[in-house]
């Protein structure tokens, strides 16, 4: 059984506004492994593969959902948003600017998650209260900051976006 | 976050005692970062583990021939492919590399077996296809049968891992009051989010190999992989993959022996990468512990006598089990004054999951035993949870139940009255948003069914290692041409040392930019990013080598420009000399100059216990008070912890934000272990192997944290500072099991306090 | 795609139903009183707006499911197609009396809540047959769920209830999750509490009353022990759930 074997599925995937074409797939695989093993973009983490954890959170046709859920074959003809197509040419957005200044990252491997789950939070809901946002970030686990300095980077970005 | 004393007396950027910026920022945030788990090589092979469904079983049979035979399958490895050694082990070589035909399995998840192939799911079906045949015997999983010896001896090397006791002052004594318990604490997973992943690449020419790895300790890899491997370890090179975690799961070996025997039977560069479920089975946990404990006071309150026994599950294989008992038994006390003590300790083999490392070592559940105790004292006699701690704090000087002095600074009355001024939070609203209740959105409560209690837990931990293990950390210092650049082969698993380093150089050298080389084994060990040991031990490194590339450059310097060599300094990014007022920039300074030098920091030497338990083995101390305040659901059992009140004794503030977020972190996870976290072993087989079922505090569950720190310059460390990275996670346990107990006056002796053993 | 990842399945044809555009529709029918929802609607446009307002309890319910991102892509069909005990929507359903649509090479076939789920993740799909939607009705009265876990979010149920209570007809109905083999309807302790003639409009209710039903709530679970809880734990919490929802139900 090898690569071959599994499978020859052809599809293309519309990933951060462009298209990547996917080849000799196996039908099996979820987004989160094509996304990272066939079309080079390792910012969304595995860390559960059972939508458990959030590190593999994308935005999917304006929904964040777990990659690792995701049929990668079904997600044909979606809008695929990812980490790696935050930021215009490589700069810092204002909410990866906040993670740094508030120390919301250590290990890091939660932080493309989150980065994605708070970027479609506040493009849904540009002020949140305390209790939305906890909620709303609830399905992101982080094991090293206590959640601290992400929900102060969180707050800082909506304060200075409020300001301008 | 409030401190005791301005932390900053610089205010350049990046130097020590500012809110520097990680290096590793910015490809974090952006997804660039390169984890373990993102290594790739070209022709590149996936390797896979097949482990043991039984938890003591003898192997009869493995066929692999199946497996073989699927299209895509590489090659496949067992025992008899381990060219050297066929154990390894931190303290103990007793875990085989891979089970072996006519030897035993010890626990559910030992490795037998692994493949390499060219798709996860060709891995996959080819462990499905190998077939091993097992001769089931009857697991040891009550840790107390190998106390009493009733158990079968399960490994040549015996049942027992340690056995040692403390026996200090007057056993005669009793006290006025005596308060016992006998306290339960659970299986704790370290639950990294990085999972454990490592890519090995065969040298062309066969020799030797490169392994990338997120590790703790790459030269203690090295040392046990080369054993196994029988390659002298210059053949090997270890390189750092970024860590997603750690929190002692990463000090042992896992996947390191697999990953090269595959890469070097197949010639090819092989990743393996564990899954969730994997990993629980691939990394050692935290040791499930049952100790008993009695205090006797006088009727003021002072803790005359303590008596424990202690009990640790270390489970199949030796790990850290021996150094995590010790750690246990000698914090027994607790941040108390106490002359006279009875302790007894064990730590053994059982057919369970093995047990070693986890943030905390051993401290944890020697403290939620004494803070139990402090509770029940606290009652017994009357007296406030504060008053009956106050009444007992340790102060330096004193002398603890090994006989050794505390010569760290000591500030546990000043911890604990820092937090006690620390404002309560507000009530629980009748009209509380659903989400601020217990059972949250489930909507089971509303504010009428909760009641809020409040808890103490104080705690003082010992940091760097123990027992005469001679514990030291390597860092070179180059300076080119004004360019500094540090190479360390310290992990960063997330804690920052990376940054941290950059801080040192800034500061000493009086440079803005500071190069870091690969984190690898082409420079000597740094010891491993455990015990809270590497701002100091790695720090200390760091410190002494760019003071010595300071030195040089002084010397330069004075002859250049013929300063006073003797009264040089460095003033922000100038060298200054103090007499004739003259000031060099260090770029000036520098120019065309080439400076190289390692250094090695080894902190003063400990000493082994003795029969009674009698030495200094401990290097340094920090100490840490903490508050909770708890809402809980008394009928469902459900609880929501409000607010941790906290003031840590941190020595000198490096980083404020850094210290901000050991302490939240430490918090989340000291959290977890008093209301939901617990690997649930039955029969020797883990029950709950994800996500789903292995339940991490999310944001919901994350207290308000309101935190002092204290810093007061500790003048055994190289930079003036603690560890701050283990003491918030310990402490914080009982206090939130003494909030509960406080609202429902209920003895809850065990964590994690499950919802029924509140409510039924 | 857990059963991919994690258990070994391995899919050899797929079909994708994400352009099948009446699958991710709901309606409401106004002469009917009922709400149709199609088997892909996801939970998260249950949680607000016009659906949650005329099936406030599947509102409750799908709050409470996964995470965020799951409540996203998860729908009535998956927890119907799994069929688990602990789905969380499922309570909801079975307290409702709802129908469900199924379409199949055979044409389709309505199946009412009480024919549909047979046991631990049984079910009366047949070969080839899913989902197409659900129809509840929309009731006259108050209606609420409740679910115990031992986090603050993202957690699998312990135990769950629904309980409704239709002011026209005069009926209570409570539904049961996490505590049997199937969502578990409790006609006996709804038999009782419409004895009592406690449903009358106005009728004030008695903490007395409100435990005594809890109690025979709790009696016709069947729970188990297993690594997330205790039997006992789970026959407490749905009495306790009981009592605090009839009282809601009556405040």
């Amino acid at each position: 059984m090898s690569a071959q074997e599994l499978g020859n599925e052809i599809y293309t995937l519309r990933v951060n506004g462009q298209s990547h074409p996917v080849q000799d797939a196996w039908i099996g695989e979820s987004l989160l492994y094509v996304l990272r093993e066939r079309l080079g973009l390792p910012g969304a983490k595995g860390a559960c593969e059972q939508g458990e954890c959030g590190s593999c959170t994308v935005v999917m046709d304006s929904q964040a959902v777990c990659s690792c859920l995701v049929m990668a074959a079904a997600a044909v003809d979606t809008e695929i948003l990812t980490v790696e197509g935050l930021g215009e040419n490589g700069s810092l957005t204002d909410i990866q600017q906040a993670f740094l200044a508030a120390g919301g990252v250590q290990c890091g491997f939660c932080t493309p998650g989150f980065i994605v789950a708070v970027h479609h939070l506040l493009d849904s809901n540009p002020e949140p209260s305390e209790d939305q946002i906890r909620e709303s970030l609830s399905g992101n686990i982080c094991r090293c900051t206590g959640y601290g300095r992400i929900l102060e980077a969180v707050k800082i970005v909506i304060s200075k976006r409020d300001a301008s | 976050m409030t401190t005791t004393h301005p932390t900053n007396t610089s205010t350049r950027a990046g130097t020590l005692g500012t809110n520097a910026y990680r290096p590793d920022g910015v490809a974090k945030v952006q997804g660039g970062f390169a984890f373990s788990s993102d290594m790739w090589s070209e022709n590149m092979l996936w390797g896979a583990t097949l482990r043991s469904p039984h938890p003591y079983a003898k192997i009869i049979s493995i066929d692999d021939s199946a497996a073989l035979a699927i299209d895509g399958v590489e090659c496949v490895v067992t025992a008899q492919d381990v060219p050297g050694n066929p154990y390894y082990g931190l303290i103990m070589s007793d875990q085989p590399v891979f089970a072996a035909i006519g030897d035993t399995v010890r626990y559910c998840g030992e490795p037998i077996a692994a493949v390499a192939a060219d798709h996860p799911e060709t891995c996959k079906r080819a462990l499905a296809a190998i077939k091993v045949v097992y001769e089931i015997l009857t697991p040891v999983t009550n840790p107390q049968d190998c106390v009493s010896g009733i158990a079968p001896q399960i490994h040549p090397q015996g049942n027992v891992y340690r056995h040692q006791r403390i026996i200090t002052g007057d056993q005669s004594i009793v006290g006025d009051v005596i308060v016992e318990g006998t306290y339960e604490i659970g299986m704790q997973d370290q639950a990294f989010l990085g999972l454990e992943s490592a890519l090995a690449i065969p040298d062309s020419g066969g020799e030797g190999l490169e392994l990338y790895v997120a590790t703790q300790w790459l030269h203690e890899d090295r040392k046990q992989i080369a054993a196994c491997l029988n390659i002298p370890e210059d053949k090997i090179r270890l390189v750092l993959g970024g860590v997603g975690g750690a929190f002692g799961a990463r000090e042992d070996i896992s996947l390191q022996v697999h990953t090269c025997l595959l890469a070097l039977k197949s010639g090819r560069p092989v990743r393996i990468s564990y899954g969730r479920e994997e990993s629980f089975y691939g990394h050692v946990h935290r040791h499930p512990a049952t100790i008993w404990m009695r205090h006797h006071a006088d009727r003021n309150g002072k803790i005359l006598k303590i008596e424990s026994t202690m009990l640790f599950d270390g489970g199949a294989y030796c790990s850290t089990s021996p150094a995590v008992l010790i750690n246990a038994i000698t914090h027994t006390q607790g941040p108390y004054k106490c002359d006279t003590a009875s302790v007894e300790g064990w730590a053994v083999r059982t057919n369970n999951p093995p047990c070693g490392a986890m943030r905390g070592f051993g401290v944890v559940q020697a403290c939620f035993a004494h803070e139990s105790q402090m509770e029940k004292l606290s009652v017994a006699l009357g007296l406030s949870p504060v008053e009956i701690r106050l009444r007992n704090v340790m102060e330096t000087g004193d002398r603890l139940i090994t006989g050794q002095i505390m010569d760290s600074v000591a500030p546990v009355e000043q911890c604990i009255r820092e937090t006690d001024a620390i404002a309560m939070p507000e009530p629980l609203l009748p009209n509380a948003d659903i989400r601020q209740i217990p059972g949250g959105t489930g909507l089971t409560a509303q504010p009428g069914n909760i009641v809020r209690g409040v808890g103490w837990g104080v705690s003082m931990k010992n940091l760097m290692y123990s027992e005469g293990f001679d514990d030291y950390s390597t860092a070179r210092c180059r300076m080119t041409d004004g360019v500094v650049s540090l190479k360390f082969a310290t992990s960063e698993v997330g804690q920052g040392f990376t940054m941290l380093a950059q801080q040192i150089a800034r500061t000493i050298l009086g440079v803005n930019e500071v190069l870091l080389d690969t984190i690898d084994t082409q420079v000597g060990s740094a010891g491993s990013t455990s015990a809270s040991r590497q701002t100091w031990m790695s720090g200390g490194a760091v410190k002494a080598a760019c003071e010595k590339v300071l030195e040089d450059l002084f010397d330069h310097a004075a002859l250049t420009f013929e300063l006073s060599r003797d009264h040089v300094r460095i003033e922000e990014t100038d060298i200054v000399d103090i007499l004739s007022g003259r000031r060099i920039a260090v770029s000036e300074a520098s120019k065309g100059v080439n400076l190289d030098r390692t250094e090695e920091y080894h902190h003063p030497p400990t000493e082994d216990l003795d029969e009674n338990g009698q030495g200094n083995c401990h290097v340094a101390f920090a100490f840490v008070a903490h508050r909770a305040v708890v809402d809980v659901d008394v009928e469902l059992g459900l609880v929501k912890v409000v607010q941790i009140a906290t003031a840590q004794d941190v020595g000198r503030i490096l980083n404020p934000i850094s210290v901000q977020g050991q302490v939240e972190g430490g918090i989340a996870q000291g959290l977890g272990l008093a209301v939901m976290e617990e690997i649930i072993v039955k029969d020797g087989k883990v029950r709950n192997p994800s996500f789903t079922d292995y339940l991490l505090p999310t944001f919901l569950d994350a207290p308000l944290v309101e935190m002092v720190l204290i810093e007061e310059f500790e003048p055994k460390s190289p930079l003036g500072a603690k560890g701050v990275g283990e003491p918030p996670c310990i402490s914080v346990t009982p206090a939130i099991a003494n909030a509960i107990r406080n609202a429902t006056g209920r003895e809850l002796p065990r964590v994690p306090i499950r919802p029924y053993d509140i409510c039924l | 795609m857990v059963e991919v990842n994690l258990h070994g399945r391995q899919p050899q044809t797929v079909i994708s139903l994400r352009h099948v555009e009446e699958l991710h529709e709901w309606s409401y029918r106004q002469t009917q009183q009922t709400v149709t929802i199609g088997s892909a609607v996801p939970y998260s446009v249950m949680e607000t707006g016009k659906i949650a307002e005329l099936v406030p309890a599947l509102a409750q319910a799908a709050r409470t499911v996964g995470s965020p991102q799951i409540r996203a892509a998860g729908t009535l069909g998956g927890n119907l197609g799994t069929c688990s005990p602990a789905g969380d929507s499922l309570p909801v359903l079975s307290a409702l009396n709802a129908v469900i649509h199924l379409i199949g090479p055979q044409g389709t076939r309505d199946v009412a809540w009480g024919e549909f789920m047979l046991g631990v993740k049984k079910n009366a799909l047949g070969s080839g047959e899913f989902v197409h939607s659900i129809t509840v009705p929309v009731i006259q009265g108050w209606q609420g769920y409740a679910k115990v876990g031992t986090r603050n979010a993202m957690v699998i149920a312990t135990a769950s209830a629904c309980l409704v209570r239709d002011t026209e007809e005069g009926l209570i109905s409570i539904a049961l999750g996490s505590v049997g083999p199937t969502i578990i309807r409790c006609s006996q302790a709804e038999k009782w509490l419409r004895k009592t003639n406690s449903l009358r409009a106005g009728a004030q209710i008695n903490a007395d009353l409100a435990v005594e039903f809890g109690r025979r709530v709790s009696d016709e679970a069947t729970p188990i022990d297993d690594h997330r809880s205790t039997a006992a734990y789970r026959r407490h919490c749905v009495a306790i759930l009981a009592q605090r929802l009839l009282v809601r139900s009556l405040a």
